[in-house]
């Protein structure tokens, strides 16, 4: 069972029932934080670090000897990371998406992949939860790579929590693409439905069942909750707006751990969501 | 030689545009005809990155071995200058004002990009 944890807007709360739902589950679990721009699972999930690799994507390396110049690599480039002039081509590393379509396109093999590092996976061991997480180095674009091999350290004997980034680009595609199921987590504002009118459209392309956690309940209205109702989206999780909530999470703590009396709501979304028999009703 | 300007207008009495990766359009003049016809640069206007890159590209296919515009980032600048093209910074004012200084030798051309990527 794979559940990812995404929403539009950020700042909703991902990273708070990523972290909660891992913890309220009673046995082994994955916890992958794909929010590699910034992941911040880690604050919550204290552990002792137990490895650490450094990843890179292939970018285009031309042997001047061998090129004759003939512009095939930078006709084939959509992203322009490759340019030739009837000369020798101009690379533009941080332009590269690692597609390895210029080395395929050159007639006379003048082009070679070496590896650019654009980041780090790291794990670390957090009692019943491994946290798999990436890091973009600072000044890297390219986000999807480091997600790719992220979840390429997924088990798939194990259950498992994706915490996706925010919004609904590239990054987060690569995140949810291959889960079972997505949570969409919102806040009862307008910019929380207008963000999350988004990533619905978005989860339906894709074709995974979700359903809806709404966070801070008790501040702005109830239009979230009403485009739920009228379009038959599940609401699986209300977190209340409690002050006692923003402390724990600002001390990095732990919702399950500090407020024993949420225990069960967490645990609740662990039944409704890692045990669904009936992944349909979305 | 043409000689190629960063334009929203379409004729010389149109104002530069001081972007190069995201101008609208290219007025390509050549000076041995006394003629330009003007270049959408749609295209670099909506890409998600790479517009300098692509725009160098179009200037450079279009035969230009001039540029006249207001700034110019790092990766257009290394293009252009693989592609033999020389760049000229201008400020404010017409199209027409610029060619006039450009042929006037005001212009001198530029030995380095005189701003940052994703300046605008």
């Amino acid at each position: 069972m794979i559940l990812a944890i995404a929403s539009g807007k950020g700042g909703t709360g991902k990273t708070t029932v990523s972290v909660n739902l891992a913890r309220a589950f009673d046995s082994e679990i994955q916890l992958l934080d794909c929010d590699v721009e910034e992941p911040n699972d880690h604050l919550f999930l204290k552990g002792a670090p137990t490895g650490r690799e450094i990843i890179g994507i292939p970018v285009p390396e031309v042997d001047e000897a061998l090129c004759d110049g003939c512009g095939e690599c930078g006709r084939f480039c959509e992203y322009h990371a490759i340019v030739s002039f009837g000369t020798t081509p101009l690379v533009f590393p941080e332009m590269c998406h690692g597609c390895g379509g210029c080395t395929m396109v050159c007639p006379v093999k003048a082009i070679r992949e070496t590896a650019k590092p654009i980041g780090a996976v790291e794990t670390r061991r957090a009692g019943n939860v491994t946290l798999v997480q990436g890091r973009l180095d600072i000044g890297a674009a390219m986000a999807p790579p480091l997600i790719h091999a992220v979840k390429a350290r997924l088990r798939r004997d194990l259950p498992a929590i994706l915490d996706a980034p925010p919004g609904t680009s590239c990054p987060v595609i690569a995140t949810l693409r291959g889960a079972d199921f997505v949570l969409l987590v919102t806040e009862p504002t307008p910019f929380g439905l207008h963000d999350l009118t988004l990533a619905v459209e978005m989860v339906r392309a894709l074709g995974i069942p979700f359903g809806v956690v709404v966070n801070r309940v008790g501040l702005g209205d109830d239009r979230v909750h009403r485009y739920c109702g009228q379009r038959h989206i599940p609401i699986l999780l209300e977190i209340p707006d409690d002050r006692r909530i923003a402390e724990a999470c600002s001390r990095g703590g732990l919702i399950v751990e500090a407020l024993p009396e949420y225990r069960g709501l967490f645990r609740n979304l662990v039944g409704k969501t890692m045990f669904r028999t009936n992944p349909k009703e979305a | 030689m043409k000689v190629a300007f960063t334009v929203s207008g379409g004729d010389l009495a149109a104002p530069l545009d001081s972007r190069f990766g995201r101008a609208p359009k290219f007025l390509v003049y050549d000076l041995d005809k006394e003629t330009f016809e003007v270049v959408d640069n749609r295209q670099s206007l909506d890409a998600a990155q790479g517009a300098g890159i692509q725009s160098a590209e179009t200037v450079a296919r279009l035969g230009a071995k001039a540029l006249v515009t207001g700034h110019c980032g790092p990766k257009a600048f290394r293009v252009l200058r693989a592609a033999g093209i020389g760049i000229h910074y201008a400020g404010e004012g017409t199209v027409a004002e610029a060619l006039a200084r450009y042929r006037a030798g005001e212009l001198p051309e530029a030995a380095a990009p005189d701003v940052e990527g994703h300046w605008a």
